[in-house]
């Protein structure tokens, strides 16, 4: 799936804009800001969250950020690929770069807030 | 490729070269010797030592030392971190033999005279501060964070509030508050920032609940303005229940002129490595010191040191102290250097501090090239937060870049990346004890590079053209981990 299909946060996370399960990551913007990711600090499997929670935490020589649940829902997998190999998140950040897949619980009511690949590049140029 | 690279002494070792030649031990001792050394523990051959002269060995480490970028040997704005000069008579007085062979078991009858410190310096702060105690005990700032985020949460409990468990910090705050907030047993709620680089009142009343139990402040805050908001802040989170902590970092552009405890504040950490002129790290001890309200008082750690009616000074516990946060009292030594910094301020010195620590960073601030924008207009406080995000779109020039170029200059490089709402930034903080002329050559050194940007942008993104070792790879050394066993050293006997 072409990552212009996704949603978007105000805070440079990605989502899948639909299924049961979806991918989520951060976007290239982000992972530029950031520099040479050296570090995700990954949630655990099963973990429940809300919208907006800190779920996520990458680390650069720049900074500690951290990355926030796009819906309400629960983390069903997470690439424990990205722990032997971070820098995934830099060379290719909306594929092989993914963080965790999320199982929203209220998908609908919660895509509002999100924006589509066009407007997020408003967000990010201005 | 580097024109001053430095061989490390196992290079320089030339077999058989001694420094000292101590008496040869006979055939017998020498088996007796190693006797007492368990079989297992013994060495089947020597260790591969570098074999060198003494004089070489001077040489090398002297050498070494100099390169080293300290406050007694270059310029060093590291915003935040308040490099100002240490003075000697500070140091002067701390080895005095009466303070340096004291050690913390003696009785409290054989150290009135440093008790007395103690009680003078915990005065002095509280004047400083504008609250009604001040402990000394917490051994760095970050500790001292977590002891004032702690007598929150114990006051909170006593209240019977166990409830308010939530600690309002800007987006813009040092990376210790949420840290020391999160050690403390708080969750940490992120409060907006305006584009003028403060607090944002809306976002604040949209946060505050019957949930919070304080918010932690810098003020002036990391983007080097002041939040003058303060006096609404502090209603706000008063009014909600919540308590006020003010993170001491950027005490030195207030102090003598303005007291946390007159702007609303309930608990405030100071540095004294930083306001207080005691030495920087090193890995050495540092100190900071808390101070509180009185609805505070019996929460301060174990031991205070009171004054007594009949002129005597004793240690005590507060009725509801939190505990001990250090074995013993504190680093005496750092808190001697601080109360003989104070007492050669005096209320007036402390007075010019702040206003020539915000002179000398507007000064920078007005006077840098074009190239370094300003996100929050030409007037700040004790620092100055300038950044090339525009340049850095345009040319792929990185804050990273003028930073390493900067040390070819002989200039320490000032804080960049921090804060983090500003992209491309740097956070200038040139304190009080610079001249004019130290900060025009800053300046200058600064349109050197602006001009090189425009000129010869290749140059800027291979510094240090002139140090030891070029561009280090920082992601690496964070990825690999593993050190250990790289090195490959030919030379040696084994």
């Amino acid at each position: 799936m072409s990552h212009e299909t996704y949603l978007f946060t105000e805070s440079h996370e990605w989502v899948e804009p639909d299924g049961d399960v979806r991918s989520m990551g951060i976007t290239d913007h982000a992972q530029h800001l950031l520099g040479d990711i050296v570090y995700a600090e990954l949630p655990e499997v099963g973990r429940e969250v809300a919208k907006g929670d800190e779920i996520i935490v990458v680390e650069s020589p720049k900074a500690a950020a951290d990355v926030y649940a796009p819906f309400s829902g629960e983390i069903v997998e997470v690439n424990s690929a990205l722990e032997g190999e971070p820098g995934t998140i830099n060379q290719n950040p909306y594929g092989e770069g993914w963080i965790v897949k999320i199982k929203p619980s209220k998908a609908a009511e919660e895509s509002e807030g999100l924006m589509t690949w066009d407007k997020y590049q408003d967000h990010i140029g201005g | 490729m580097y024109a001053q690279t430095i061989p490390l002494i196992n290079e320089k070792s030339s077999h058989g070269r001694r420094g000292v030649l101590p008496p040869s031990a006979s055939e017998q001792e020498r088996s007796e010797a190693l006797m007492r050394v368990p079989a297992k523990l013994r060495r089947k051959a020597a260790p591969a030592m570098p074999e060198v002269s003494e004089l070489e060995a001077v040489r090398h480490f002297t050498r070494l030392s100099q390169k080293n970028f300290s406050i007694d040997g270059q310029f060093y704005p590291l915003g935040s971190c308040t490099m100002k000069y240490n003075p000697r008579i500070n140091e002067k007085v701390a080895a005095m033999a009466g303070f340096q062979r004291l050690h913390p078991m003696q009785e409290e009858a054989d150290i009135q005279g440093s008790l007395r410190i103690y009680h003078d310096l915990q005065e002095i702060l509280k004047e400083v501060l504008g609250l009604e105690a001040v402990t000394l005990t917490p051994a760095a700032g970050a500790q001292g964070e977590f002891v004032g985020m702690t007598i929150i949460k114990a006051y909170h409990d006593a209240q019977g509030n166990h409830d308010r468990d939530e600690v309002l910090i800007p987006d813009s705050a040092h990376g210790t508050n949420p840290a020391s907030a999160a050690l403390a047993g708080f969750k940490v709620r992120e409060v907006k920032s305006t584009k003028e680089g403060r607090v944002d009142l809306e976002s604040l009343r949209a946060a505050v609940s019957e949930r919070t139990a304080g918010i932690m402040l810098t003020n002036p805050n990391t983007c080097g303005v002041f939040e003058n908001d303060i006096r609404e802040i502090a209603k706000i989170v008063h009014e909600a229940g919540g308590l006020l902590y003010y993170d001491g970092a950027n005490l030195n552009a207030i102090v003598g002129r303005t007291r946390p405890g007159d702007m609303g504040f309930d608990v405030v950490h100071m540095n004294l490595h930083k306001t207080f002129s005691t030495p920087h790290g090193g890995g050495g001890p540092g100190a900071g010191p808390v101070g509180v309200a009185k609805r505070l008082l019996d929460f301060l750690p174990d031991p205070h040191v009171k004054k007594n009616a009949d002129e005597s000074y004793s240690f005590y516990r507060p009725s509801k102290s939190i505990g001990r946060v250090m074995g013993f009292h504190g680093n005496a030594g750092v808190l001697v250097r601080a109360l003989a910094y104070a007492l050669a301020q005096g209320g007036t010195g402390f007075w010019d501090v702040a206003t020539y620590a915000t002179l000398n960073a507007n000064y920078v601030l007005n006077n840098l090239p074009p190239v370094f924008q300003r996100p929050f207009g030409d007037l700040c406080k004790h620092e100055a937060l300038v950044s090339i995000e525009r340049i850095s779109r345009e040319k792929g020039i990185k804050a990273f870049d003028v930073a390493k170029r900067l040390l070819d200059l002989n200039f320490h490089a000032p804080t960049i990346y921090f804060p983090l709402v500003v992209h491309e930034c740097f956070l200038i903080e040139p304190t009080e004890t610079e001249s004019r002329e130290t900060l025009d050559s800053f300046i200058s050194a600064m349109n050197q590079i602006a001009d090189e940007i425009a000129n010869d942008p290749e140059k800027l993104q291979d510094a240090p053209l002139s140090l030891p070792t070029g561009r280090l790879d920082e992601a690496g050394a964070a990825r690999e981990l593993n050190v250990c066993c790289r090195w490959d050293y030919s030379g040696a006997d084994s």
